[in-house]
């Protein structure tokens, strides 16, 4: 079976950090970072190696602050 | 065989699977954080952009915390005074029949102080396409009681949570709407899940496409948080909207086809 893997691009100083991609990440991949950005928010980031580019976060995202990248492997 | 692949081999144009659409402006959302009006503008505009229709596109900016949506959605927009966005939609669809028209707002702007220009124009059955915004509260302007607020819940004017008997009962719009002749497409949605996301889109892409048939309006509410008004976290306000908003306003479509659905 194909293996897909998947990575996101966090556009970091417009994430307002409100963590509703958290709730939907199916793979638990994503979490908060321990640094703040220009606003003073804490951003989201992909900690973990288990993206498989299923876009729930990016949808679910009210600010469109991240961009979802899928290869086949 | 995972360790073999580089962020770099990742990280190519070709495999965007998705990102913001283009019709979305760079600038910051004056939103806060986790509120649904930044998904729901985004996914009109994927609509739009989808359908080719960015140049033929006319929305109309509300007052509320939607205000500067203009600045946001990269087409051409108009502000209308509070809770006259209906009659600038129709007098522009009027003009410009060619044109795709929407209305954008929220629940003070459309069920408070625009109620009679939200309900003429249903009947009349203008042809453009309003988003309604949904949050049960005033959010820009302090988290006070809005005709949409649910009964016994609290906000900055009614502390003790909303009395039936001195308050009044709260306003389903969408389903008053679906009353009239006028409309064609009546729905209610919501964007806090990815799944309630991908169905709002689609109720949104309905709704744009009816509109041009020229059958009527078609309406579609979008039932939202608003966490700084209800005082909580997003993803805490998120799972308060199920648990209390969603019994009182029901997901789904209420008229689909000019016809009530039978539920």
């Amino acid at each position: 079976m194909a293996k897909v893997k998947g990575d996101i691009v966090v556009d970091t100083e417009k994430c307002k950090g409100c963590e509703v991609c958290i709730d939907a990440c199916p793979t638990h991949t994503i979490a908060m970072s321990e640094d703040v950005n220009g606003k003073g928010y804490h951003y989201m980031q992909n900690i973990y190696d288990a993206c498989t580019g299923c876009t729930n976060c990016a949808i679910v995202c009210p600010d469109g602050v991240i961009t979802v990248y899928r290869i086949k492997v | 065989m995972d360790g073999t692949i580089t962020k770099e081999a990742i990280f190519k144009p070709e495999n965007i699977v998705y990102k913001k659409t283009s019709l979305m402006t760079d600038n910051i959302l004056s939103y806060c954080p986790g509120c649904g009006h930044g998904t729901a503008h985004r996914l009109i505009m994927e609509v739009i952009d989808e359908m080719g229709l960015e140049s033929e596109t006319i929305g109309i900016a509300p007052v509320g915390c939607s205000v500067l949506a203009y600045e946001f959605m990269n087409v051409d927009m108009q502000q209308a005074a509070h809770g006259r966005a209906p009659a600038h939609a129709t007098a522009i669809k009027r003009l410009m029949p060619h044109k795709t028209v929407f209305a954008y707002q929220g629940d003070g702007d459309l069920a408070a102080i625009g109620t009679a220009e939200t309900i003429h124009a249903c009947n009349r059955g203008e042809n453009f396409t309003t988003f309604f915004i949904n949050n049960g509260i005033y959010g820009m302007t302090g988290g006070q009681m809005a005709p949409t607020t649910l009964p016994g819940m609290k906000s900055s004017t009614s502390p003790y949570g909303r009395d039936l008997k001195s308050m009044g009962h709260p306003i389903k719009m969408t389903e008053l709407v679906a009353q009239l002749p006028g409309t064609y497409y009546v729905t209610r949605q919501a964007v806090h899940t990815p799944a309630a996301v991908r169905k709002a889109k689609k109720a949104i892409r309905k709704a744009i496409e009816i509109q041009q048939m020229n059958v009527g309006l078609s309406f579609v509410e979008i039932v939202s948080n608003c966490n700084s008004g209800w005082k909580m976290a997003p993803v805490q306000s998120n799972h308060w909207m199920e648990e209390n908003m969603f019994p009182f306003y029901p997901l789904g479509d209420i008229k689909v086809d000019g016809k009530l659905v039978e539920k």
